[in-house]
Formats: C-alpha cells, sequence, structure tokens
C-alpha cells in the first residue's frame, strides 16, 4: 500500500506540474507534448492511487505531509531546460523501474508492463531534449546545465528503499537500479556536451525526505492551487 | 483461453461493432480493444475492454456506448470492466484497422521489431497523402497521446503516425 501511495503521487504530482505548462510552453508541438505526458501520468496515477482507495480523496484532501512523492517531482517547472531536467531524472529513473516491476511478477506487474511503453517515449522525449539543448546554442547549453544542477540534490531520494518494493517481492534492488540509473544518465549528458553535477545527492537538508511526507516550500503552494477547486465544491462533477 | 458460446461470440460482434469515440473510422474490434464478452447469467453481461494508453481518457466514452449498444440489443444488466494485461500493443490493431487508418489520413503504426526495443525509429512512415517514404517527424506527441505529428518531405503535407506502442 505505501508503494502504491508512493509511486501514485510520484505520478499525479509530475502531471500537475506539467499541466502547467499548459499557455506557456515555448512551441505548440511542446504545449501538446508535454500534456500528453501529463497525461500518461494521470492515468497512471488513477490506478496506482486506486489500489489504495478513493482516487479523488485521495488526490484532493489529502494534507501536504500525506503526499508519498519524490520531492524531485513537486519542483517548481523553472525555465523549458530545468523541467526537461526533471524529466531526464525522473522519466530515466521511471522507465527502469517499471522494467524491473514489469519482469518481477508482483502486484505492480501489470500496471508497470503498460506504463513501461509510455515512458520509454518520456524518456526519449526528455533524452532528445537533453542533447538539443546541451549540445545547442552558448545560451541553451548554459540553462540545461543550471538545470541539471539544481535538480542534482533530489536525485538520490529514488534510490532510497520505499516499503513494499524490494529485490523479493518485486524484483527492484535500490543499488542495481541506482548504477543503472547512474549510467543512462551520465550517457546521454555527456553526449549532449554536458557535465554530470558533482555535489552531493542526498543531505541532511532532506530529512527523509518526500518519501516520508516532508516537503519542499513549493508543494503546498501547487497542492493550494491543484486542490482548491474540489475544496471549494465537493463532489463537483464535469 | 475459453471458447465463446455462440450467445457470447453474438454480443462480442456487437461489442466489438461500437466505433472508437476518437478514431471513428475504426471500431474497438479493429483496434483491439475488446478483450472478451463474459455471459454471468440471464440478461447479465461482463465486457472487458483494455485502454490503448493507461490514461485515455476515451475509455468512459467507450464503455458508455458499449452498455447503450447491448441494452438496444436486449441485454438489461451490462458491466464493462477495464483490464490492463496483457498490456495493449499497436500490433493489436487489424489489418483492416490498418487499411481504414491510412485511408482516413492517419499513418497506421509500423509491426514491433523482434527484439522488442520501447521505441522503433529505424523503419520510415509512409506518408498517407502521396504515399511518400520520405517523411520527418514533427513531434513525438500530436493530437492525443497514441499520434506523433509528422510531415511529408515530398508532399510537404503534415500528418498524425498512430505510433507504435
Amino acid at each position: 500500500m505505501s508503494a502504491a501511495l508512493a509511486l501514485g503521487d510520484d505520478a499525479l504530482v509530475l502531471s500537475h506540474r506539467l499541466g502547467e505548462w499548459a499557455g506557456h510552453a515555448p512551441v505548440l508541438e511542446e504545449e501538446v507534448a508535454l500534456a500528453n505526458i501529463a497525461l500518461d501520468l494521470l492515468g497512471q496515477a488513477r490506478v496506482l492511487l486506486s489500489l489504495v482507495g478513493d482516487e479523488d480523496e485521495l488526490a484532493y484532501l489529502r494534507e501536504e505531509r500525506a503526499f508519498r512523492n519524490l520531492q524531485l517531482v513537486e519542483q517548481p517547472n523553472g525555465d523549458f531546460a530545468h523541467t526537461i531536467a526533471r524529466q531526464l531524472y525522473f522519466s530515466v529513473y521511471q522507465h527502469l523501474l517499471y522494467e524491473r516491476l514489469a519482469a518481477g511478477g508482483g502486484e505492480f506487474a501489470d500496471l508497470a508492463a503498460k506504463a513501461v511503453k509510455e515512458v520509454a517515449y518520456h524518456r526519449d522525449h526528455a533524452e532528445q531534449w537533453t542533447l538539443r539543448l546541451g549540445d545547442g546554442t552558448a545560451e541553451s547549453h548554459e540553462r540545461m546545465q543550471a538545470g541539471l544542477e539544481a535538480l542534482w540534490r533530489f536525485t538520490g531520494e529514488m534510490f532510497q528503499p520505499v516499503e513494499g518494493l524490494d529485490a523479493t517481492g518485486s524484483g527492484v534492488d535500490p543499488e542495481e537500479l541506482e548504477s543503472a540509473w547512474l549510467l543512462a544518465v551520465t550517457g546521454t549528458v555527456e553526449r549532449a556536451t554536458l557535465t554530470l553535477p558533482t555535489g552531493p545527492r542526498t543531505g541532511a537538508w532532506t530529512a527523509g525526505a518526500g518519501r516520508q511526507g516532508v516537503h519542499t516550500e513549493s508543494f503546498g503552494r501547487m497542492l493550494a492551487e491543484m486542490q482548491h477547486l474540489h475544496r471549494s465544491h465537493p463532489g463537483a462533477s464535469w | 483461453m475459453v471458447t465463446d458460446t455462440p450467445l457470447e461470440a453474438e454480443l462480442r460482434t456487437l461489442a466489438g461493432s461500437v466505433p472508437d469515440p476518437e478514431l471513428p473510422v475504426l471500431t474497438l474490434a479493429e483496434l483491439g480493444v475488446l478483450r472478451g464478452v463474459d455471459v454471468e447469467g440471464p440478461g447479465r453481461v461482463t465486457v472487458r475492454l483494455t485502454p490503448t494508453y493507461t490514461g485515455c481518457p476515451a475509455i468512459e466514452a467507450m464503455s458508455a456506448d458499449i452498455e447503450r449498444v447491448l441494452h438496444e440489443n436486449g441485454v438489461p444488466e451490462v458491466s464493462v470492466v477495464t483490464v490492463l494485461a496483457p498490456a495493449w500493443s499497436t500490433d493489436d490493431i487489424s489489418a483492416e484497422g490498418r487499411r481504414k487508418l491510412a485511408e482516413f489520413g492517419i499513418a497506421p503504426p509500423r509491426a514491433h521489431s523482434a527484439d522488442g526495443g520501447p521505441v522503433p525509429l529505424t523503419l520510415s512512415v509512409r506518408c498517407p497523402h502521396c504515399g511518400s517514404t520520405e517523411t520527418e517527424l514533427l513531434s513525438r506527441f500530436s493530437s492525443t497521446a497514441c499520434k506523433a505529428l509528422r510531415r511529408c518531405v515530398a508532399c510537404r503535407e503534415p500528418f498524425d503516425h498512430f505510433k507504435e506502442l
């Protein structure tokens, strides 16, 4: 149950952040792409949260401390390169994780086998943009590098053990997952003529971090916007 | 796979004839999302449906349309359930479905490579308007999650491509 909440909240929160690009993306095609990725994530979130309870109650009526998502996915969009850096870090993680869950045959295997095909496109999208921005102009290179640096300290949390996800039950070994992630991200970053950040990837400031319900400053404001309509008009529907 | 009874086969044909709400040239049977029809008792039927994408919003319209068609054909109690496994693939679209997509102006998905690579981008996609194989990718994501946006280099027309999943 806690694993379904963790993975479901990751998908829900990132879906909302990507939805914030609607009306603001640099080009129309990108707006559509980010909204499509958000929709895939929302679909995954609905399946996962429904394993735990009522999806609407979980999404709209929980307080900040009850969310179990990674701090990475709640980070504000920043500029486009910043969003792509977040997409690169997260979609490579989610792709590798779902591949393992699908092969592991545990309770998430069916969803993971379906979602891994969608996430393969998200990962490809993030990697292609990382290459274009990193190996583009001096300005795009600088911004992409800044995005990678700013989010680096949130990447260690992805490999902390999650209750209900382990090597025997679900086929996920956090250490093995971490080396696969580092290998993939390093390869893309180097091909993009960028430099892999060197600072710490977790630290005292994370205080157990999102998986324990500890979130960063901007998350409360994001939730206020996400939950406002439902809390103001309980039971409203289209 | 359990064999359908004659009644189940008939109901399956009915449910499968429902047009896709977003691509009305295709039926649900041609799209390959109808997994089965089970008669649970007199006048009581369960239909198993699988989504193309996990977040596909069309699944609710599909369920409502199936319920309506089966009600009209004398089944009072219809329950449509969503199943995820085995995951839907564009390989589940029938040959007739592919032909109709191309006729409608949407390049059909290519068959998956045997090695099972997630995003096969090597084979060219044929322009549904002029038939040229000289086409280029504009965006991996188009009007719906299941399509990519491409442009034909020969006739310059943009077109949707039902991307491989």
